[in-house]
């Protein structure tokens, strides 16, 4: 053929490690907003309460907190109100937690759709990661109405910071760890399914290893402080609550290291879904 | 001359034997250190012929090998070849839902699949929303499903349901909504594999017909799969023949349909002598059913009028030919199960030679009209039933100018094909 250029698919056994096709995932990009938009709707269809479930989950979660961690087994909340102390964290931790537990489904979740029909893959656990962004912005804005409450009417001053100008970057490191982690193990389940029961208990505990429940300036060994920093989402909420309570310190080291970590896992995580998501279908 | 549509170079397609996965992770390792290493893969076979009906230790087998052709814009081409012989693997890998192991495609304009309709669909959304669901799917844009979209809702005739979540709606409507999205694609390829079609004869026709028109007007490129003979030589003009994951033909398609033909005879000769779903007494058993043309030539495909001979061997203990009247028939089926004609030796007040090993039925001329039919088998003696077989064997029947006048019959509006004059 005279102009290669001229093709519009090309169609080869083995793609380069990095062959993004970003472009492809942009021209599809009509598909990603459906996606969100079937996601929001279907979810709470013939439910009597709706998207209120998006506010009375994180609601419940926090006062099962306050009861058992706050209460009965007296855990410190380094003296800021028990309700916004725990919310602040279930609110980050639910996000990543449903996220990564969706996209890590990714392939086994979509096999029908995948064997019939092309459009790039990478388009689901984008629309996932966004129509998650959905129910945090509208557990935020649950998050920032207490907050304000407790502000006029409580005996509350915190010390707000300049650190708040970093939450866009919090929100954006935690959408690229679960995006990334989540294809990581959505590839690898095709074959060795095993990784689909390690990650379903393997997660809710994995919140024991993130400063959720207590601060992590409770902590006292060394060791184990250290330990909870190698958990990149320890980064993003440490920072989260120093800037809207001001306690702890602002560890740009450890937020460094969830940045660094994130995008690692989140190349590592491209490169393996690139390689995976052609003869998929041949495994599953 | 136009351009080029599709451009298929050395396609080759390796699938695993028995379980996925090599099954041990250091089998795996071993792999991954291989290819770092840029040699070739220690679990890798090469020359390997996929033949379903032989048993092998190879843990590969090649699904496809070594293909290469080209399809010229606005061609239908019918793929035609029995079942194993690469034909949905091939679309497979053009519709990009999996990809070769070796070699390339080059294709030219958008690719959708026609059959594949009502992808996406969820249950909960409205019609409206799952129209731009499953054309965004399809990769439609929005802008170009908003445009489309008053046609979409016309032609689907579910215009009062439109705002109904479509888990209420009916199967049919559910089908209807669903192709009348993807009928409105408009993809530069239409790919229509009628070997996974769904729905009834109807809604199969309207494919069909959507296709012909898509083939014939828009001047669109189709790929047409299907084991209907007939409908291959109405709708394609071209043909590529499959066998065993290897192209042996690439023309035209009356040369490829007779090519296809010739190589059936292969299958034709494998014995069903060890076919078990059978009734009767076994007392007699049939071997083989074979069909000939009058030049003794073997084949399956006749066209209406032709002669056709059909050899029906079988072995026989002595016992079954102790009963006063012994007969052998043949039932003939058309695709939807009628009885369309009934050969027995009965007819002819004959018993069944003892000392032969094969009765020979002759039809002067088959006058049935065009399409697939199948045979039943049935012998027995005043005993009962010796041997029954449903479905042994099938022939295709085509269309060719009868009567001589260059005229044509309606498909499908005719069981036989009769003769008659006009005064």
């Amino acid at each position: 053929m005279k102009d290669k250029g001229k093709w519009d698919i090309y169609i080869q056994p083995k793609s380069n490690w990095f062959e993004l096709r970003l472009l492809d995932v942009w021209k599809y990009r009509d598909l990603i907003f459906m996606f969100v938009k079937r996601d929001f709707i279907a979810q709470y269809k013939q439910t009597i309460l709706g998207p209120i479930w998006f506010l009375i989950q994180p609601l419940i979660t926090t006062i099962v907190f306050i009861v058992v961690f706050g209460k009965i087994a007296g855990l410190s909340t380094d003296g800021q109100p028990q309700i916004l102390f725990y919310l602040s964290g279930v609110l980050f931790w639910n996000y990543f937690s449903s996220t990564f537990l969706k996209i890590s489904e990714t392939f086994l979740a979509n096999t029908n759709i995948f064997s019939k029909i092309y459009f790039p893959r990478l388009v689901v656990p984008i629309s996932v990661v966004l129509s998650s962004m959905i129910s945090f912005g509208i557990q935020l804005i649950l998050f920032v109405i207490i907050f304000t409450y407790y502000l006029i009417s409580k005996d509350f001053y915190p010390a707000i910071n300049s650190g708040i100008l970093l939450f866009p970057i919090l929100v954006l490191i935690m959408a690229a760890l679960s995006i990334g982690m989540g294809i990581i193990i959505s590839s690898m389940t095709i074959k060795y399914r095993d990784l689909r029961y390690l990650v379903t208990f393997g997660v809710p505990l994995l919140m024991y290893a993130t400063p959720i429940v207590y601060p992590l300036s409770s902590i006292k060994d060394p060791t184990f402080i250290f330990l909870l920093k190698l958990n990149p989402m320890t980064g993003i909420i440490e920072t989260f609550r120093y800037s809207i309570f001001g306690i702890g310190v602002l560890d740009i080291y450890t937020l460094f290291y969830s940045a660094f970590i994130t995008i690692i896992l989140l190349i590592l995580g491209i490169a393996i879904f690139n390689k995976v998501e052609k003869n998929f279908m041949d495994s599953i | 001359m136009s351009e080029i549509a599709i451009q298929v170079e050395n396609l080759s397609k390796r699938y695993r034997l028995g379980s996925s996965g090599t099954g041990t992770i250091v089998s795996d390792v071993n792999r991954f250190v291989a290819r770092i290493r840029g040699k070739e893969d220690p679990t890798k076979k090469i020359g390997f012929v996929n033949d379903r009906t032989k048993k092998t230790n190879e843990e590969f087998v090649w699904s496809l090998q070594d293909i290469n052709f080209k399809i010229q814009q606005g061609d239908a081409v019918g793929i035609i070849g029995k079942n194993g012989a690469g034909k949905s693997t091939l679309l497979k890998i053009i519709s990009r839902i999996t990809s070769p192991t070796t070699g390339q495609v080059k294709m030219r304009g958008r690719v959708a699949s026609l059959l594949e309709v009502g992808t996406g669909f969820h249950p909960e959304l409205t019609g409206r929303e799952n129209i731009f669901m499953n054309g965004s799917i399809m990769g439609m844009t929005r802008q170009e499903i908003k445009s489309k979209f008053d046609e979409i809702v016309d032609f689907s005739g579910c215009e009062r349901y439109i705002d109904t979540p479509v888990k209420r709606y009916s199967s049919g409507m559910h089908v209807r909504l669903a192709f009348a999205v993807s009928a409105h694609l408009e993809p530069e390829i239409l790919i229509v594999d009628e070997v996974l079609a769904v729905g009834d004869a109807e809604f199969q026709k309207k494919c069909l017909n959507k296709m012909d028109q898509v083939s014939r007007n828009d001047g669109r490129t189709v790929l047409f799969v299907s084991h209907n003979m007939t409908a291959i030589k109405t709708l394609c003009k071209k043909g590529i023949l499959l066998k065993n994951g290897m192209l042996i033909g690439d023309g035209s398609i009356d040369d490829v349909v007779n090519l296809y033909a010739e190589n059936e005879i292969d299958s034709l000769q494998t014995s069903i002598s060890d076919l078990n779903n059978r009734q009767g007494n076994g007392l007699l058993r049939f071997v083989d059913i074979k069909f000939y043309d009058l030049k003794g030539k073997p084949t399956s495909h006749f066209f209406v009028g032709e002669g056709v001979e059909i050899h029906v061997s079988y072995e026989a203990d002595d016992a079954f030919f102790m009963s006063t009247k012994t007969t052998i028939d043949i039932d003939i089926n058309d695709s939807l199960n009628n009885r369309v004609a009934w050969l027995s030796s009965s007819i002819y007040k004959k018993n069944i030679d003892a000392d032969k090993k094969v009765i020979v039925f002759q039809v002067e001329k088959i006058r049935l009209a065009q399409g697939d039919y199948n045979f039943n088998l049935y012998a027995a003696n005043d005993l009962g039933i010796a041997d029954w077989i449903m479905n042994v064997s099938r022939i295709n029947i085509l269309y060719n100018d009868y009567y001589g006048t260059g005229g044509k019959v309606p498909e499908k509006q005719l069981a036989m094909v009769t003769d008659f004059s006009l005064r």
